[in-house]
C-alpha cells in the first residue's frame, strides 16, 4: 500500500511533465492537422536554457529559490516562444498549402537539426545540475522503514501543472484568441471572412505549445539532475503517445493521457521491469492506434466528402 | 461603394472568373443570379480576397483591396455569409456571434447583440446550444446573423434562400428588406432563387460560365425573355 502510494505520487509528477508536452502536440494537431516533430526538441532547448540561467543566476549571486525558479521558468518560456515562433515561420507556413506529408518531413527535417545544433552548441555530454529544490514531506512510514515521501519538487511541478492547465483552458475557452484558435480549428477559410488573422493565430498557438513544452522542459531539469542534446526525441515521442492516447486534437486528453502514460511508466517500473518501461508505453500507442484511434476523449475523424 | 473590374480568378489552371465587371452603389440591394458553376460564389470570395483575383481591380469604398489580406479586407466593413453558411460546429450559438464581432468596432457587441436577436428571436432561445446540431434554417439564421455583428457597410449573401422551407425563405427575404432600409446596409446577394432575388433586389446581374451577360433593373430582369426562359420559368 506505502509503496503503490510512492508510485502513484511519482507517476504523477512523471503524468504532468508529459501532459504539458502533450498540449503543443495536440494544440497544434488541431489548428493545422500535422505532427510537430520538432515539439520535443522545443521542451529539450527548454531545459537547456533552464541550466544556462541557473549557472548565469548562480554567477551572479542569486540564490534564492522561488527568485531562481521564477527567473528560470519566464527566460525559458520566452526563449522557446520564440524557436517555436521561428521553426513555424521557416518550416512549415511556407508548406502550409502543400500535401500533407511535406510539412510532416519537414518537422523531422526541423527535430533533426535542432539536435545537431544544440550538440554542436553545447556538447554531446550530459548536463548536470545540482538538486536546487531539496527536501520534501514524508507522508507515512511502513513498519520496515519504508517512508512515502512526496518531495517539495513533485509538490511543485504538480501544482504548476494544474495552475497552467487551468490558466491554459481558461485561455482557450473565454479569451478572444482562445474562441479564433477554435474557428481556425473548424474552419480556417470561415474564421479569415470574419476577420482573424489566421497565420497569426497560428503563430500564437505554436508559441503557447512550445512555452508550456520549456516548463516541462524546466522540471525535468530539476527532477533528474541530467540532460542531454537528446532528451526531446524520448520525451517527445511519448508525449505523443499521450496525446493520442487522450485523443488527438483534445486539450483534456492530452492531459488525461500524460497522466495515464506518466502512470503506466511509474507502475510498471515499480512492479516489473524498469528496462521495458518504454515497451510498455510504446505497447499502449500500438493498441490505441488499433482499437481506439480516436483515443479516449478525440472525436471520430469523419471523412468530408 | 463596390466596383470589380475586369476580374479573373483562377482555381489552379481553372479559370473561374473571366472577366467581370460589376458595380453596388450605397444602400442598394443587387443579386447576381446564374446557374450552378457560374462562377457566382467565386466571385464572393474574390471580393474577399480568399482566392485574391489574379487579373483586374476589386475597389471597395474608393481603395483597391485587391491584393489585400482576407483578414484586412473585411475589417474595411464587409461582411460575408458564404456558400454552405459555415457556421463554426462546435461552437455555441453566442460563440458564433462573438466570433462575428471581431471586426466590429469596440463597445458595440451588445447593441449588435440585441439587434441580430430582435431580427432572429429563434437565435436567442438557441443561445448556448452548438450551432452544428441546429436546424438548417436557424443555421443560416445565425450564419446572416453572424455576418451582420461586424456592423458591416456592405453584406455579401451567398444564397441565403438554400435548401430553406419557403416559410423561412421568406422570413430571411423579409430580414434583408429591413436591414437594407432601417440600416441602410448595402447588400450584394448571390441568389438560385431568381424570381425572389430579382424581385427584392433593386439591380440584378446575369452570370454565365464566368462572365457577366446581363444587367437591369430586378423588374427589367424578371420581364427579360431570356432571364424567363433560362431561370424562372419550371425553376420554382
Amino acid at each position: 500500500m506505502e509503496y503503490f502510494l510512492q508510485q502513484l505520487i511519482n507517476g504523477l509528477t512523471l503524468g504532468a511533465i508529459y501532459g504539458l508536452i502533450a498540449i503543443g502536440y495536440t494544440m497544434v494537431y488541431g489548428i493545422i492537422g500535422m505532427i510537430n516533430f520538432a515539439h520535443g526538441e522545443i521542451y529539450m532547448i527548454g531545459a537547456f536554457i533552464a541550466v544556462i540561467t541557473f549557472l548565469v543566476l548562480g554567477t551572479v549571486g542569486i540564490t534564492w529559490v522561488p527568485l531562481m525558479l521564477l527567473v528560470v521558468l519566464i527566460m525559458a518560456m520566452l526563449f522557446t516562444a520564440v524557436y517555436g515562433w521561428t521553426i513555424e515561420r521557416i518550416a512549415y507556413r511556407p508548406l502550409r498549402n502543400s500535401p500533407r506529408l511535406a510539412p510532416l518531413i519537414s518537422a523531422i527535417g526541423m527535430s533533426i537539426f535542432l539536435q545537431n545544433y544544440v550538440q554542436l552548441l553545447q556538447g554531446a555530454r550530459v548536463k548536470p545540475l545540482p538538486p536546487v529544490v531539496p527536501g520534501g514531506f514524508s507522508l507515512m512510514e511502513r513498519a520496515d522503514g519504508f517512508v512515502v515521501q512526496i518531495s517539495y519538487l513533485q509538490l511543485t511541478i504538480i501544482l504548476l501543472t494544474v495552475a497552467l492547465m487551468y490558466g491554459f483552458t481558461q485561455i482557450i475557452q473565454r479569451t478572444e484568441l482562445g474562441r479564433a484558435q477554435r474557428a481556425c480549428e473548424q474552419d480556417k477559410t470561415m474564421a479569415g471572412l470574419l476577420g482573424v488573422n489566421v497565420d497569426r493565430t497560428i503563430s500564437l498557438t505554436f508559441v503557447m505549445g512550445a512555452a508550456l513544452a520549456a516548463v516541462a522542459g524546466v522540471m525535468v531539469t530539476l527532477y533528474y539532475g541530467v540532460i542531454d542534446f537528446y532528451i526531446g526525441f524520448l520525451a517527445g515521442v511519448k508525449a505523443f503517445t499521450a496525446a493520442v492516447l487522450g485523443g488527438i486534437g483534445s486539450l483534456p486528453g492530452a492531459m488525461l493521457g500524460g497522466l495515464f502514460i506518466g502512470l503506466i511508466e511509474a507502475f510498471w517500473s515499480a512492479y516489473f521491469t524498469i528496462e521495458y518501461k518504454d515497451v510498455a508505453t510504446f505497447s499502449i500507442l500500438v493498441l490505441v492506434l488499433i482499437f481506439r484511434p480516436s483515443g479516449l476523449l478525440g472525436r471520430p475523424e469523419i471523412e468530408k466528402v | 461603394m463596390l466596383t470589380v473590374s475586369g476580374v479573373h480568378t483562377f482555381y489552379g489552371a481553372i479559370e473561374a472568373l473571366k472577366g467581370v465587371d460589376l458595380e453596388v452603389s450605397a444602400g442598394e440591394i443587387v443579386t447576381l443570379i446564374g446557374a450552378n458553376g457560374a462562377g457566382k460564389s467565386t466571385l464572393l470570395m474574390t471580393i474577399c480576397g480568399n482566392p485574391p483575383a489574379r487579373a483586374g481591380r476589386v475597389i471597395f469604398e474608393g481603395e483597391d483591396i485587391t491584393r489585400l489580406p482576407t483578414f484586412e479586407i473585411v475589417r474595411r466593413g464587409i461582411a460575408q455569409s458564404p456558400e454552405g453558411r459555415r457556421i463554426f460546429p462546435r461552437m455555441t450559438v453566442l460563440e458564433n456571434l462573438q466570433m462575428g464581432s471581431i471586426s466590429a468596432k469596440p463597445g458595440s457587441f451588445n447593441t449588435e447583440l440585441e439587434r441580430v436577436f430582435h431580427l432572429f428571436p429563434r437565435l436567442k432561445e438557441r443561445i448556448d446550444q452548438r450551432a452544428g446540431t441546429m436546424s438548417g434554417g436557424e443555421q443560416q439564421m445565425l450564419a446572416i446573423g453572424r455576418a451582420l455583428m461586424s456592423q458591416p457597410r456592405l453584406l455579401l449573401l451567398d444564397e441565403p434562400s438554400l435548401g430553406l422551407a419557403p416559410l423561412v425563405v421568406r422570413q430571411i427575404f423579409q430580414v434583408i428588406k429591413d436591414i437594407n432600409r432601417e440600416q441602410k446596409m448595402t447588400v450584394f446577394m448571390v441568389e438560385q432563387n431568381a424570381f425572389h432575388a430579382l424581385k427584392l433586389a433593386h439591380r440584378g446581374y446575369v452570370m454565365v460560365t464566368g462572365k457577366i451577360t446581363m444587367s437591369g433593373t430586378g423588374a427589367e430582369l424578371l420581364a427579360n425573355e431570356e432571364v424567363r426562359a433560362a431561370y424562372l420559368e419550371g425553376g420554382h
